[in-house]
């Protein structure tokens, strides 16, 4: 980001929050601003949310992330289901002194929340994956700097967050975006956009509709300002709870949204916005590949000791360059609250990044770190490394390698905890035999109904809600936040806490019995339904 | 004392009034530099137009519909958007539109809650005179080159270019 914009971001909040604390401005009025800085007051201390656009980080970046872990906050920061990282724990009076550590590398808090345009997030495996059109990086970057202090949408009905993929499976959760963006190739052989707006979670979840199916690529920003003007002019004031877009395109209908956002874009497309395809090869120079060497595929694996393939198989994926590897630095170890990372271990990281990975570590949607450009050959040694750490739980896409928000312990909206949740799911579910057995199963927590763990979308989703001032919790099944996105069903009444264990047993009994050839838990639960896993949850009632 | 204000760059004694403000509104005759309610105007559009003596304005709600306000900007002096807090952002996109589609040359003017930290984006979406607090007139003028350079085109002639993007 340019960093002349983002030392003045750094004065200017300075002094909002000097006016703050000098009593110039209310509460009310700071909130505004501090928001559109990162700046949440919340449980036990302010937390700040720092951007990492579409989850990229240099090593140099990360290293301050720890250097500022250790120096501001409790040495240690949490990764987020939007490829950001939250201190829980900074003083107020030192926000601006961390924002401008964060200027020294070019990072910011800007717009991470507010009701504004959000960081845009994007597919983890972005241009390293074997079968993606395009690698929607570059076309983040030129949403990024148009949503970048838009003077015209800095004071929206309610968050707005833009998630873009380039590759068929959708890793970025983009049917739950107010606007999805999926680099798509038409009949005649064009690469451009299919547009779809109004998903979300929260309260309402809902899963977002195609507006456009196909936009010429130059058209992007001009579509997006249309969507966008609509949105800032028609959706709703008066109700927080129903501003966010999806209530606009579920009120008018997706037709009528349509029809809205086309005649607007038919009045501006030609204007200033249009992205010249000089532009996008300017961009995409941003995202060149790194200096691959010449390598054929190997076999690292073969004849090492079962706890290396172990997590050879589950926390590393195909690479499209030979003799490359992605590999998943879990943060998802038993005994640690998902997507937490410590001083240590980011600096660690960042370390590792420039010996193995070409200085780069991108942070994923479910919450772990990724060293994406990892030769083969050494892997082992990479692996030897990160599990004298902690950071090589091999449980990657398995039912631990949990999606959690911080919950009650840390945020002020929660009604329940969520992280002492995913502890007991841990203890209980600690055979990785059984795990692998179990296969591909994505188990989501939130903390409340707001939805910052994506539990509607998780294979089982566990939603914390507030029985008589007691933590209970409603387990839905069903759910899925790909390409074949869908929204979880309830099955039945919720229940404790100490009982959330066991009622995952119970469903993963029924899968494990039902299931047929390599169907997945999803699958499975897609072709029964939910009854004959709700039978066996509440047959001896674990919900008493 | 009367209103003051910060109108292109300079604190002046605002030379209008709101319909509420002037006294004898109902009877016949004209009137001075007046800001109408933009409901008054679309029902008794003739009757103000003849009786302003040359100088008429428009007051917008956060609902109001600029495109019904379209057709007529060029007899107007002055449009007012007015924000009733700091969260409601609607009046951005009527000022964009007052400017870029449908042409507005003349006064454009921030009312309600207005503060400097929203001068740097009223700016960019082509206002030029703010109704500020007393406290923040005198030194709201440097919230305007808050940032040096823009990522997006909006309606900036005369402010700034886009900055490069990088």
């Amino acid at each position: 980001m340019d960093k002349k914009l983002v030392d003045e971001r750094v004065a200017e909040f300075r002094d909002q929050t000097r006016r703050f604390l000098a009593g110039e401005l209310s509460d009310d009025e700071f909130r505004h601003l501090r928001l559109r800085n990162g700046l949440y007051i919340q449980t036990h201390a302010p937390m700040l949310r720092v951007a990492i656009p579409y989850g990229l980080l240099s090593s140099v970046q990360l290293r301050m992330l720890g250097s500022i872990a250790r120096r501001y906050d409790r040495g240690y920061g949490h990764f987020t289901t939007r490829q950001n990282l939250q201190y829980n724990w900074p003083k107020l009076e030192t926000v601006p002194d961390i924002l401008a550590d964060l200027a020294t590398v070019e990072m910011h808090a800007i717009q991470t929340s507010g009701n504004c345009i959000r960081n845009t997030t994007s597919d983890h495996l972005a241009g390293v994956t074997p079968n993606e059109l395009e690698d929607p990086r570059p076309w983040c970057e030129i949403i990024r700097q148009w949503s970048t202090f838009h003077p015209e949408f800095y004071y929206l009905p309610r968050k707005f967050k833009i998630a873009v993929t380039g590759a068929p499976q959708d890793r970025a959760a983009s049917l739950v975006h107010d606007v999805g963006v999926h680099i798509v190739r038409n009949a005649a052989g064009e690469l451009g956009f299919e547009i779809l707006a109004g998903g979300g979670l929260g309260r309402t979840p809902i899963i977002g509709q195609v507006v456009r199916d196909f936009l010429p690529r130059e058209h992007l920003l001009s579509y997006l300002e249309a969507i966008l003007r609509v949105y800032n002019l028609e959706g709703r004031r008066d109700n927080l709870t129903k501003a966010r877009i999806k209530i606009l395109v579920k009120s008018l209908g997706i037709d009528e949204f349509k029809r809205r956002v086309e005649a607007e874009w038919e009045l501006i497309r030609d204007g200033g916005l249009r992205v010249d395809e000089a532009e996008v090869a300017r961009m995409r120079s941003f995202f060149a590949p790194p200096a691959y060497k010449r390598l054929a595929n190997s076999e690292p694996a073969t004849g090492k000791d079962a706890a290396f393939r172990a997590w050879y198989r589950y926390n590393t994926v195909e690479h499209k360059v030979p003799g490359y590897r992605v590999v998943y630095v879990s943060l998802k170890a038993p005994d640690v609250a998902p997507g937490d990372a410590t001083d240590a271990q980011m600096e660690l990281i960042a370390d590792l990044a420039d010996r193995y990975s070409f200085g780069e570590i991108r942070v994923t949607h479910t919450q772990n770190l990724l060293l994406a450009d990892v030769e083969q050959e050494q892997t082992f040694e990479l692996w030897q490394t990160l599990a004298a750490h902690g950071l090589a739980t091999p449980n990657v896409g398995t039912l631990t390698d949990m999606i959690c928000c911080p919950g009650l312990d840390f945020c002020s909206l929660a009604n329940a905890s969520s992280i002492d949740v995913a502890k007991l799911i841990n203890d209980r579910f600690d055979d990785y035999d059984y795990l692998y057995d179990l296969g591909e199963l994505e188990v989501k927590m939130s903390g409340c109904m707001n939805a910052c763990g994506h539990h509607h979308v998780g294979h089982i989703g566990i939603l914390g809600v507030d029985k008589g001032g007691e933590p209970w919790y409603q387990v839905t099944i069903g759910g899925a936040a790909g390409a074949d996105a869908s929204l979880g069903s309830v099955i039945g009444p919720s229940v404790k806490k100490a009982d959330v264990p066991e009622t995952i047993a119970r469903l993963l009994a029924v899968y494990v019995e039902h299931r047929q050839d390599d169907e997945r838990f999803l699958d499975t639960v897609r072709r029964l339904g939910v009854k004959p896993f709700k039978d066996r949850v509440y047959a001896a009632s674990v919900a008493a | 004392m009367p209103r003051q204000l910060l109108r292109d760059g300079r604190v002046v004694a605002d030379d209008w009034q709101y319909l509420a403000e002037f006294e004898g509104a109902e009877a016949a005759g004209d009137v001075p530099a007046l800001i109408v309610p933009f409901a008054r105007w679309l029902t008794e559009r003739a009757d103000w137009l003849s009786r302003a003596a040359g100088r008429l304005g428009v007051v917008l709600k956060p609902a109001d519909k600029v495109e019904q306000l379209g057709p007529d900007v060029a007899r107007l002096t002055l449009i007012a958007a007015e924000f009733p807090g700091p969260t409601d952002g609607r009046g951005y996109t009527q000022g964009r539109l007052l400017r870029e589609r449908y042409g507005f040359t003349g006064e454009l003017r921030a009312a309600g809650y207005v503060r400097r930290d929203q001068l740097f984006f009223l700016a960019r979406c082509g206002f030029n005179s703010f109704e500020l607090p007393e406290a923040e007139l005198g030194t709201a003028l440097s919230a305007f080159s808050t940032f040096s350079a823009a990522y997006q085109p909006s309606n900036d002639a005369g402010l700034r270019q886009p900055l490069e993007h990088r």
